[in-house]
């Protein structure tokens, strides 16, 4: 028998420290162990709670691995077609332009299918805010190659490694959309050490608070994992992330205030 | 200096055993159990009284199963 | 005062979209009905009532601003032209799926493929029999004229969210591109966010604090409940075709042989039949408005009494299957139609009546 460490004497309402945000819904989450989807729907909960604009949201769910999204968070949602989610948000927030509009979308439905959707959302400055979780595979459908599979990695359509010369480049959309007129801020981060999902909240907060201004989209790209696609454990999956995927998809600012954020090498 | 004492609650049902947590605790309070819970996972457990209630696991938990308690004792 | 106004069957219908108290159109232009934005925009609805015209970087986005539009119990509409409608059917499928109010117009030009910018009714199967995945039905209103293009506007609002059902007008390049007198109507009021509160129980509009959240989605994984929302359509579709069809019939009463015909062509038909009782072959002429849903009952009716059918389209022979099935096979239902932008002359209507059906 495991032996007892609880101290229930501390357990009081003054002591808490961290719960599950009420934006949550008490569903359980469809995702893999230790997937980062469900760490960053959190922050996008707490963020929404902390603003206190629960009932000014409406979330835009793709398809993809987080196609449930809308039965996680408390709040209005609308299931986009596979990767229409930036169309559908431009029009919410053009017909509501005094509520928060964000769309929550993967690697395949952002800079695949809806790539156009996505540039055009952003290069017309829509004032909204965009999640993009880059884990560089299709999750939901089996772990295939994604728009943002890294060189040389094999996924379970292209079992022998990315082969850039046959395969194609992967995209790196994030970079794309800061040079953009339209966007204003555009950020990547990561959520799986917590210093990093500490500093992730901060960005989505700034993301949602950054839609009183008015000046254009936020975007956020969240460098996640896939333990199923990557087929190693959750463990294995953020020490290959951070010696593969972070080099090369650094993170950082890209475009704070309308600004480009110049790197210092 | 006043001492810290943490605690945390972990709702070992929807706990899906990444051990995200685990790797994210600086005073190794928390470990994989041996049994299984009621979905076949193995859950995170405590394995001492050292947590000082830093929240570092509960904010790395994708599921948000963690609950977190700190108190000066 | 009636207002009264010469216009362009495009024009018609979208200063009809601003008088309805439409809150948004998206759209992506295209040969022949681009006029309905350039008119938009030029007329600054956003100024007039409040309205949001915006162009779109494609059909598909246009149709996905629809779908988000009206899943805030907006009044959404687009229009396009035969090769946008078949870009957009996924989105019209998914606001079909999730059940939300819409209009769209597809102002028919001729295909397959690119085909040619000239008028066509070659996407009445598109329209009527489904056009995207899955079991839907969109209520397909037929305009025959630019008074039509007008009213059909308000109208098709109206069954939209009746039945929160998307609902479409086939119209074709020759109404949307002709002019002719139209009497507007007043400019309805836009509902106000309370009002569409109050109003759409269903619509996202921000979750209220002690109310459930609103979701709106196609996707049920769960077989059973999948199953249920479909047989909750087909009961919504089953209650649309008894409840609104609409036709209009001219000199059937005496009639000997029957003209069957929508949209441009029954107005070639009107015209057809009116040189056939000149010379004194008794011509009677059917229209469907409503293509869904399809009158069968007045064809089963008129099949009774006339000796042959002759069904007029501007395709190969797409709605002359429901005027089979109407008819039960009791008489000869012959086809006649022009395609690739060709119009056929009350003329050669008369003749294809004379040789197909009463010399036939």
């Amino acid at each position: 028998m495991t032996q007892n460490f609880d101290i229930p004497e501390i357990r009081t309402p003054e002591n808490l420290v961290y719960k599950k945000t009420s934006v949550l819904t008490d569903n359980v989450l469809h995702y893999c162990p230790g997937c980062g989807h469900g760490t960053t729907h959190r922050l996008i909960a707490e963020v929404i709670e902390e603003m206190g604009i629960q009932s000014e949201v409406i979330g835009v769910a793709p398809v993809g691995c987080s196609v449930m999204a809308y039965n996680y968070f408390d709040i209005d949602m609308q299931e986009a077609a596979h990767g229409r989610a930036p169309a559908l948000a431009t029009a919410i927030k053009r017909v509501f332009p005094e509520k928060f509009v964000f769309t929550y979308q993967g690697d395949g439905d952002l800079a695949a299918i809806g790539t156009g959707e996505t540039i055009h959302a952003c290069n017309r400055g829509e004032n909204i805010t965009i999640i993009f979780i880059n884990n560089a595979i299709y999750g939901m459908t089996g772990g295939q190659m994604a728009p943002t599979t890294l060189p040389d990695m094999p996924t379970s359509t292209c079992p022998y490694g990315r082969d850039v010369k046959i395969m194609g480049n992967p995209l790196k959309i994030t970079e794309l959309l800061a040079m953009l007129p339209g966007t204003y801020y555009v950020t990547r981060q990561a959520v799986h050490s917590p210093a990093l999902v500490r500093r992730a909240k901060k960005a989505i907060r700034m993301a949602f608070e950054n839609q009183k201004l008015d000046r254009g989209v936020s975007f956020i790209e969240i460098v996640s994992n896939c333990n199923s696609g990557w087929k190693l454990t959750p463990v294995q999956a953020i020490k290959w992330l951070e010696e593969n995927m972070l080099p090369f998809y650094p993170l950082g600012d890209l475009k704070v205030n309308g600004e480009l954020v110049k790197k210092s090498e | 200096m006043a001492k810290v004492q943490g605690d945390v609650v972990i709702d070992i049902e929807q706990c899906k055993g990444c051990e995200l947590c685990n790797v994210a605790c600086p005073l190794n309070v928390l470990a994989i159990s041996a049994e299984v819970n009621s979905k076949g996972y193995h859950y995170a457990i405590k394995v001492n009284g050292n947590c000082n209630g830093c929240s570092n696991c509960a904010v790395v938990c994708p599921d948000g199963v963690i609950t977190v308690y700190r108190a000066k004792v | 005062m009636k207002e009264l106004r010469l216009m362009k069957g495009n024009e018609a219908f979208a200063e009809a979209a601003i008088r309805a108290g439409a809150d948004a159109y998206f759209g992506y232009p295209i040969t022949p009905q681009s006029e309905v934005m350039e008119y938009l925009m030029a007329e600054k609805p956003y100024e007039r009532t409040g309205m949001i015209v915006l162009q779109s970087e494609s059909e598909l986005g246009a149709i996905n601003m629809v779908y988000g539009a009206a899943a805030c119990g907006k009044r959404a509409l687009t229009s396009s032209s035969s090769p946008g409608i078949s870009l957009m059917q996924e989105g019209i499928s998914y606001i079909a799926g999730s059940e939300l109010p819409c209009l769209i117009m597809n102002v028919v030009r001729g295909g397959p493929g690119l085909g040619t910018i000239q008028p066509s009714q070659s996407d009445y199967f598109q329209a009527t029999k489904g056009g995207g995945h899955g079991d839907y039905r969109l209520i397909v209103l037929a305009p025959s004229s630019v008074q039509e293009m007008f009213d059909f506007v308000s109208l098709g609002f109206e069954l939209a969210f009746k039945y929160r059902n998307p609902v479409m007008m086939l119209s074709d390049g020759v109404i949307g591109q002709m002019m002719e007198k139209v009497e507007l109507s007043e400019q309805q009021g836009r509902l106000t966010n309370q009002q569409i509160d109050e109003l759409y129980p269903w619509a996202t509009t921000g979750k209220k604090p002690g109310k459930e959240r609103r979701i709106i989605t196609s996707l049920e994984l769960d077989p059973g409940r999948q199953e249920k929302h479909n047989l909750k359509l087909q009961e919504k579709y089953r209650k649309i075709e008894t409840t609104e069809v609409r036709y209009e019939t001219l000199h059937c009463d005496d009639a000997e042989y029957l003209l069957v015909a929508f949209g441009s062509s029954a107005r070639i038909c009107q015209k057809a039949m009116d040189l056939g009782r000149s010379k004194g072959i008794k011509i009677g002429l059917m229209r469907p408005i409503t293509l869904y849903p399809f009158p069968y009952s007045i064809i089963e009716q008129l099949s009774k009494q006339v000796k042959g059918i002759l069904v007029v389209e501007l395709n190969a022979g797409q709605m002359i299957e429901d005027v089979r099935l109407g008819s039960h096979d009791r008489i000869k239902v012959e086809h006649y139609g022009r395609f690739g932008g060709m119009i056929p002359s009350p003329v050669d209507v008369l003749y294809a009546m004379e040789k197909q059906i009463i010399g036939g």
